[in-house]
């Protein structure tokens, strides 16, 4: 446990307790300062998850990715121009530039529900984990004969900007997968957030979350689940957020499925 | 209307709070709310303009409407006059002098407290460097109690802070025995929640209990729910030592947290009936933090860092044991970076201790803020310096739970050693009695201590 005294049987002790928390418990010391070894696996952890928050999205692989559904796909950009902008102007982030705007209207329609891909705070969260679980709802959707509209990819988008995409390419729901804020311990975890007739002024209250979505947290399998019976919920109730969710909860209670 | 002339300029400020605004040190959260100035011309200009404003101005225009704002009429309606005497005819840049003279002892500065109002104190920030914040600071003594002394001069305490995501009790106590071990848990033992149900909440509370009755340790402990969980369970029998609330400075973004100062009224007399205190009965812990107004959408076209200060009346209302500022936890849209982070900190455990709160800060940044490990040693060193009375405590500076970056129990016992500081005296003799001091009072964990096997998982102890 240090490096200037010694601590018997210290070692053995912390190795077990290590299984309980993933906290940074029993670090080895050396005087009052951590000693070099979990000193640096702290640095690599922060980098990791700093060069998370500043990678640029490849939007044209994760086009190519999410295009086996034969749905068109479009990217646009948010109005934040950049990372920096974007990280200092949520309220950019929530905007479409004009082009993106056109873009949206040539596609215009009446869907039942479009999938928005935004990098947020962790590009490859996205850029790995949105194809999959896409794949896996469409699936599960499958039975429902949805009209689904051409999938969607914002650069530099907070969660809000796929109301005015919603809106835009006339879609009811709106379902927005975006990178989260990567932690120390996982840099590319994945959002959902479901919408109901989202419009201007839908608040984050309208809004059902699946967070984590990574394979060693939320399951690509469970997510899409989880995406695909609380889609079904909304659709069927004609709610979302916590009208919707505190319904679920009764559900649970009751015995049913979420 | 307040205006500064710049050479053969006129600067022109609409009114009081625009004033303050345009006079405050750049930082992302008022660029995003409109309120910056548009040169750092202008802002020194607003600077000299509020460096002669009299004192007097503040108690007679105020910058959240009196009528509408219940923490506007909290500030006005318990101004001290008789303490506000000795001040009065100063002007904000007076105030300032008069606080780094050698006339503004501990003393005086506990005398004067109760007649400024927090905007008085953003004010002078505002005209202040960061070695003018850590003066001033250092000079004020506020020292609370519940079971060990806190604010001591010379002392530094920790709050130990061992969550975890899922609330699993022995990943706690793990965390709980690594701090222990390290000196940590002078200011308090204090969880958050990862849910906010009222079950976990009583069982976490009783777990923090059991350990504290069983190590037999002088501090206390403490659930961060809402306050509204808090009470339900006093009612229920729950082993409450402190209430724990954020708060904010406007009455709408109090509301946004759920509560007004009826209900922190409620809970604060509810938590002195327990009379858990073995030598003091300061019974509230608050959490405050520049930018949550704004991110409640209830500035009222306020600056963050006054609207900080104001948070502050709300809180010295309840004569709390710990009051400390997230400082860079609401991340790059507020604070964008180390250096903007750095200087709220110190602004806002300034504004504290002049106005009289026992004023910890938890160093702390996300991983989109423009920050690291070096802003973070770099402010817990100046605010080691300032007297801050206590910061945080996470195992390895990692918060597993809340996701993000605070202090460690080992940047705690750098600064210890570092600058010479010492827990609470009543935690201090603790911390001997179980052998994890040397020779020269520095803590040295060896061997585990008999009583912390306590800790262990069954089969380990």
């Amino acid at each position: 446990m240090s490096n200037d005294d010694s601590t018997p049987a210290a070692a053995d002790i912390w190795t077990e307790l290590r299984r309980l928390t993933a906290a940074r418990i029993g670090l080895e010391r050396s005087g009052a300062s951590l000693a070099t070894a979990p000193l640096l696996a702290f640095q690599l952890a922060h980098a990791q998850a700093r060069d998370a928050v500043h990678a640029e999205l490849d939007a044209p692989r994760l086009a190519s990715d999410v295009a086996l559904h034969g749905l068109p796909v479009l990217t646009i950009e948010s109005a934040a121009a950049d990372k920096k902008t974007y990280l200092m102007r949520p309220d950019l982030g929530r905007a479409l530039t004009a082009a993106g705007e056109a873009a949206l209207a040539s596609h215009a329609g009446a869907y039942d529900v479009v999938f928005v891909v935004s990098d947020g705070l962790s590009a490859r969260a996205v850029e790995v984990h949105a194809a999959p679980v896409i794949t896996e709802a469409m699936a599960l959707l499958r039975t429902d004969a949805l009209h689904i509209a051409p999938i969607v990819i914002v650069r530099h988008g907070r969660v809000a900007i796929g109301d005015a995409v919603a809106a835009l390419l006339g879609a009811q729901s709106a379902v927005m997968l975006i990178g989260e804020r990567p932690g120390l311990s996982a840099p590319d975890s994945m959002g959902a957030y479901l919408t109901f007739q989202p419009n201007a002024k839908t608040s984050d209250a309208d809004r059902n979350c699946i967070s984590n979505i990574r394979p060693a947290g939320i399951g690509y399998a469970d997510a899409a689940f989880k995406l695909a019976h609380l889609l079904k919920a909304m659709r069927k109730r004609g709610v979302s957020g916590i009208r919707l969710k505190d319904d679920s909860e009764r559900l649970r209670i009751g015995g049913g499925p979420l | 209307m307040y205006a500064a002339t710049v050479g053969a300029r006129r600067y022109v400020f609409a009114d009081l709070k625009t004033l303050l605004a345009k006079a405050t040190p750049p930082r992302s959260g008022d660029a995003l709310a409109g309120l910056i100035a548009d040169s750092g011309e202008e802002r020194v200009a607003a600077q000299f303009a509020l460096a002669d404003l009299p004192l007097k101005t503040f108690l007679s225009e105020a910058v959240v409407p009196y009528e509408s704002d219940e923490v506007t009429r909290l500030i006005f309606d318990s101004h001290d006059q008789a303490a506000f005497a000795a001040v009065s005819h100063l002007t904000v840049g007076g105030l300032r002098d008069f606080l780094l003279s050698d006339h503004a002892t501990a003393p005086v500065l506990t005398a004067l407290a109760p007649g400024l109002t927090p905007e008085m104190a953003a004010a002078v920030a505002k005209i202040s460097r960061l070695q003018d914040l850590m003066v001033m600071a250092a000079k004020c003594s506020v020292v609370t109690r519940f079971r060990d002394t806190i604010g001591q001069p010379g002392r530094l305490s920790v709050r130990l802070q061992p969550n975890h995501p899922t609330d699993d009790a022995r990943g706690i106590a793990a965390s709980i025995l690594d701090g222990l071990l390290l000196g940590a848990g002078d200011a308090v033992i204090g969880i958050n929640p990862a849910t906010d149900s009222p079950e976990r909440t009583h069982a976490l509370l009783s777990m923090l209990d059991n350990i504290r009755a069983k190590l037999d340790i002088p501090t206390q402990t403490c659930v961060l729910a809402h306050v509204t969980t808090t009470l339900d369970l006093i009612g229920q029998g729950s082993p409450v030592d402190l209430t724990f609330q954020s708060i904010a400075g406007t009455q709408a973004a109090n509301k946004s947290f759920g509560i007004d100062l009826a209900l922190l009224t409620e809970a604060h007399e509810a938590t002195l009936s327990l009379k858990r205190g073995t030598i003091g009965d300061n019974v509230m812990y608050f959490e405050t933090g520049q930018g949550s107004a704004l991110s409640a959408n209830s500035h009222h076209g306020v600056d963050q860092q006054t609207l900080e200060a104001r948070a502050y009346a709300v809180a010295r209302k309840f004569r709390p044991l710990l009051v400390n500022s997230v400082v860079g936890f609401i991340g790059p849209e507020y604070l964008y970076d180390g250096k903007q982070i750095t200087r709220a900190g110190l602004e806002d455990h300034f504004c504290g201790k002049l106005l009289g709160l026992p004023m910890g800060v938890d160093v702390c940044y996300t991983n989109h803020a423009e920050a690291d490990q070096d802003d973070a040693d770099a402010l817990l060193t100046l605010l080691t310096a300032a007297g801050v009375t206590f910061v945080m405590g996470v195992p390895g500076a990692d918060d597993v739970m809340l996701g993000y970056q605070s202090t460690s129990f080992h940047d705690a016992l750098a600064m210890r050693d570092l600058m010479g500081r010492k827990p609470a005296p009543e935690f201090e003799s603790w911390l001997t009695r179980q052998g994890v001091m040397d020779d020269t009072k520095r803590i040295r964990p060896r061997a585990l201590p008999p009583h912390f096997k306590a800790l262990l998982p069954a089969g380990q102890a």
